[in-house]
């Protein structure tokens, strides 16, 4: 019996996914720990190792294969003197339907021990990550109306049996406001004058969380110079001591700032809060998700206990996950979950701006350039390094004042970096 | 003294009270259930399940008619109406019994009796007038059912005028025989009687017989009908009947004239009115229009605490509508989540002549009428071959869809064991299918219902046999 290779769950509320490319082809020797293939998520590529050793025998779902049902048996291993004849017939009788009948129960227990970071700090996450998964419940009726309505799916709550979306569901349902240009005739641009990039799964859910959060969160903003002379004069003595080889570090300003933030939260825990229609909740664990731009979109990687690492630790902490969220390779539990977010533009020279949430989180800091102006000191005139940092609050879970008790705890914290060393 | 507390009294045993009963005691309810009659109701007894024992003897008899036609011989064909009935009477019996058996393995209790309401959460239970008990209840189910509309001036007189329990129970096969009323009750008796050798007229008042079915449907079958040797008068009313020692005088009026016609017997089933009476209504704030009870999607009345089921609570009078209020009310009344309120346009009915009619959703005409532009399908036995090897080439599978959605909003049959076919379009409708999704589903070869696939296949100009 040939053993066979099945499309993992890679997150609990994935139910498919695209199988992006083979790193093997038929015929290849393989043993356990080798790199397979990599299959492609909603939010990020992942390789998949070979548990057992053996030969490839059959490629049965090609690289670039979009929508791959979790547990679909998507190629076939043929064990120590195996012959190829084992896969006669075994590939059209088994694969297609086994896959089917079993890939909404398999999704859950295959993904249990995947959740266990996420389902420790925050159990609202996973229900509120679940509309990121891709598959929406719809009747074959209720999408046809949808379709021709140019209403998107995701955002009709279904009332059919297990919230099932119906035909009553998208009957009464309009486009919102974003989707509808695509129900009215759209100019369009001559052909050829532009270039058409397909949605990935990763821009649309950029699209649909941000657009989510955009026009439905209460967002309020709040914005604080902060002088960051003494923080420059650390950083500067703190990386020169660095040592060479093993143990080198180069501290970032963004590495402060995620320090800062840490030290704020802990003072003020209110802002470490997540909205749920049931109930707000305040996190126990100071967990930070960095905004880091990657090829393919916007992720957010999560600092963990970010309160309890030194500055050397969060620094090593964001270069590996931004570096991995560049390729693609973080695994889910690093990117869902997270109780703050920071997304720092100064580097592109940016003075200020203001960020969205992203929910269920309550606030995002969004820092801007560190750049010398002109300040007054005790009544005279000076020059100083300031960095402009704007919070951006729910005002659901964070009311006015606790967002500036925060800021202003933070402000306090990055102008006396001293203070980081407590 | 046995017990008279209860979380749930339903007054009525049949296919309503029954099934609402079984599905309280599953979800942990202490429930009584009222009948003063049968269990199982008329459904059981005196409606669905005998007729269709009596027309299973009547198919084979047809049947065994045609043994030439098969290669087969059969002579002497004849019947013994005594042990057709015989046979009938005891299926409904065994049934009953077994409904008995449920209720008491499920621990519901039975009061053998007549139940009123009597006061807020009160049910007096009556047996020959006398007071039994009283039951009290936070909830009460009526689940009282309906009787034949009686015709005034042609009031049921057990010899000669038949309702529906007289026509169950014959001595014997009239030589001419009257049935007033094409639905589905009057349709079934006169093709069982009329294959038992009655010659058999049917009068209907509207212009065509089974006027709930689809016009195409109604058309096929009074041609195939009369084709069969029965007298079918449509746009008919029957103005008088007129009792004599073994006959009855009708006074029929065709186009404002009238004619007399001597029948030997004559059955009458004109619709059914709702058993709202007696049942300590006036006491309640349940409102009754024209003999049925007003509820809304959960089968709560106007009265709080006080819900009503199946014929009593109005259209369309069939059993296992009144079975899905049952489970859907009792377990509105659990507070269960995720309950979705009854569908009447995915509700399928099936009358049991030879061809047989059934069907769900809207007709052609009910659908141009709520304002959809159609795509409408049709697929003929004759060009099915597993029709063709049974020996049953008569008949039609008809699909209407909507033309911008897809969705299927009808389907009309008529042929052989149509009924047995038409769940197949329930689900699909229930699951809200496309005609995309029908196109894609493989139905297997040989059967009958490879004609639901061909039917949709043509309203999209893609049948394949035709």
């Amino acid at each position: 019996m040939p053993i066979e290779i099945l499309m993992p769950a890679l997150s609990p509320t994935m139910t498919d996914g695209n199988v992006s490319s083979w790193t093997v082809k038929e015929g290849d020797t393989v043993s356990a720990g080798d790199i397979l293939c990599e299959i492609e998520t909603d939010k990020a590529t992942m390789e998949v190792e070979a548990v057992d050793e053996g030969v490839i025998g059959k490629i049965l779902i090609p690289g670039g294969t979009e929508h791959v049902a979790v547990n679909s048996v998507i190629a076939l291993l043929l064990e120590e003197g195996e012959d190829a004849k084992a896969l006669d017939g075994y590939t059209s009788s088994s694969a297609a339907p086994a896959a089917e009948a079993s890939a909404a129960p398999a999704a859950e227990a295959s993904a249990a021990p995947v959740t266990t970071a996420p389902a420790v700090t925050a159990p609202v996450v996973a229900a509120a990550a679940q509309p990121s998964g891709t598959r929406v419940f719809a009747s074959p009726l209720a999408k046809r109306i949808a379709a021709d309505k140019g209403l998107d799916l995701a955002q009709v709550q279904g009332t059919g049996p297990r919230g099932r979306i119906v035909k009553r569901d998208v009957e009464g349902a309009q486009p919102s406001v974003a989707a509808r240009p695509t129900a009215s005739p759209t100019i369009m641009p001559e052909s050829g004058t532009f270039t058409t990039i397909p949605h990935s799964n990763m821009r649309k859910i950029i699209a649909r969380r941000l657009q989510e959060s955009k026009q439905t969160v209460p967002h309020f903003y709040l914005t604080a110079d902060c002088r960051i002379d003494k923080l420059l004069d650390m950083r500067k003595s703190m990386n020169a001591a660095s040592p060479e080889g093993e143990g080198a570090y180069k501290i970032s300003v963004n590495d402060f700032v995620v320090k800062a933030v840490a030290k704020a939260l802990v003072e003020v825990p209110e802002a470490n809060a997540q909205w749920t229609d049931e109930a707000v909740l305040q996190l126990h664990s100071v967990d930070i998700s960095i905004a880091v731009a990657t090829p393919s979109g916007l992720i957010t990687p999560i600092v963990r206990n970010a309160d309890y690492k030194g500055l050397a630790g969060i620094s090593a902490a964001v270069k590996d996950l931004a570096g991995r969220a560049r390729d693609g390779k973080l695994m889910p539990e690093e990117y869902t979950g997270g109780g703050f977010s920071i997304s720092n533009l100064g580097m592109y020279g940016v003075k200020d701006f203001a960020a969205i949430i992203n929910p269920p989180q309550s606030c995002i800091l969004a820092v801007g350039a560190g750049e010398q102006r002109p300040i007054v000191v005790d009544g005279q005139l000076a020059v100083g390094t300031v960095m402009c940092c704007t919070l951006s609050v729910d005002h659901r879970s964070v009311d006015g004042a606790v967002g500036a008790q925060f800021l202003a705890a933070f402000k306090r914290i990055i102008e006396e970096p001293a203070l980081m060393a407590l | 003294m046995s017990d008279t507390n209860f979380d749930l009294v339903i007054i009525g045993g049949g296919p309503g009270g029954y099934v609402a009963a079984i599905r309280a005691a599953q979800l942990k309810m202490k429930v009584a259930v009222v009948e003063h009659q049968h269990l199982g109701g008329i459904c059981l007894n005196w409606g669905c399940i005998p007729t269709k024992a009596l027309l299973r003897s009547a198919e084979i008899y047809r049947q065994m008619q045609h043994a030439k036609d098969y290669g087969l011989s059969a002579d002497g064909i004849g019947f013994d109406l005594k042990a057709i009935v015989d046979r009938s009477r005891k299926v409904s019996g065994q049934l009953s019994s077994g409904i008995g058996h449920l209720l008491k393995k499920n621990k519901v209790t039975v009061f053998d009796g007549y139940g009123k309401l009597a006061g807020k959460g009160k049910v007096a239970v009556t047996k020959d007038n006398k007071l039994i008990t009283t039951l009290s209840a936070k909830n009460i189910i009526l689940a009282t059912g309906a009787r034949a509309r009686v015709l005034p001036g042609m009031e049921p007189d057990g010899k000669l005028i038949w309702y529906y329990k007289d026509a169950l129970v014959p001595n014997d096969v009239p030589k001419r025989l009257l049935v007033i009323g094409s639905g589905a009750i009057g349709i079934e008796f006169a093709n069982f009687f009329h294959t038992l050798g009655s010659q058999t007229t049917v009068v209907e008042m509207m212009d065509r017989i089974v006027p709930a079915e689809d016009a195409e449907v109604s058309a096929f079958l009074q041609k195939s009908l009369t084709k069969d040797g029965l007298k079918i008068m449509t746009s008919v009313g029957v103005k008088v009947l007129k009792a004599g020692k073994d006959s009855v005088s009708a006074t029929l009026e065709v186009d404002g004239v009238t004619h007399v016609e001597e029948f030997d017997r004559v059955i009458v089933a004109a619709g059914i009115v709702g058993n709202v009476e007696n049942i300590g209504l006036e006491t309640t704030k349940v409102h009754v229009d024209r003999t049925h009870v007003t509820t809304n999607e959960w089968c709560e009345t106007d009265e709080p605490g006080v819900y009503a089921i199946g014929d009593i609570a109005g259209p369309p009078w069939l059993a296992h509508k009144a079975s899905h209020e049952g489970m859907l009310c009792v377990e509105k009344i659990a507070g269960l989540k995720d309950l979705h309120p009854m569908n009447t346009d995915h509700i399928a009915g099936c009358t049991y002549c030879h061809p047989q009619v059934a069907s769900v959703g809207l007709t052609e005409a009910q659908a141009k009428e709520r304002g959809h532009k159609l795509k409408v399908g049709r697929f003929p036995f004759q060009a099915n071959g597993k029709a063709i090897a049974l020996g049953e080439p008569e008949g039609f599978i008809k699909t209407i869809f909507d033309e911008k959605t897809g969705e299927l909003l009808g389907a009309h049959m008529v042929g052989a064991e149509v009924t047995e076919l038409i769940q197949g379009f329930v689900v699909a409708m229930g699951l809200e299918t496309t005609e995309a999704e029908l196109m894609h589903t493989v139905f297997p070869h040989p059967t009958l219902s490879e004609m639901m696939h061909e039917s949709v296949l043509d309203a999209y100009g893609r049948a394949v046999h035709f």
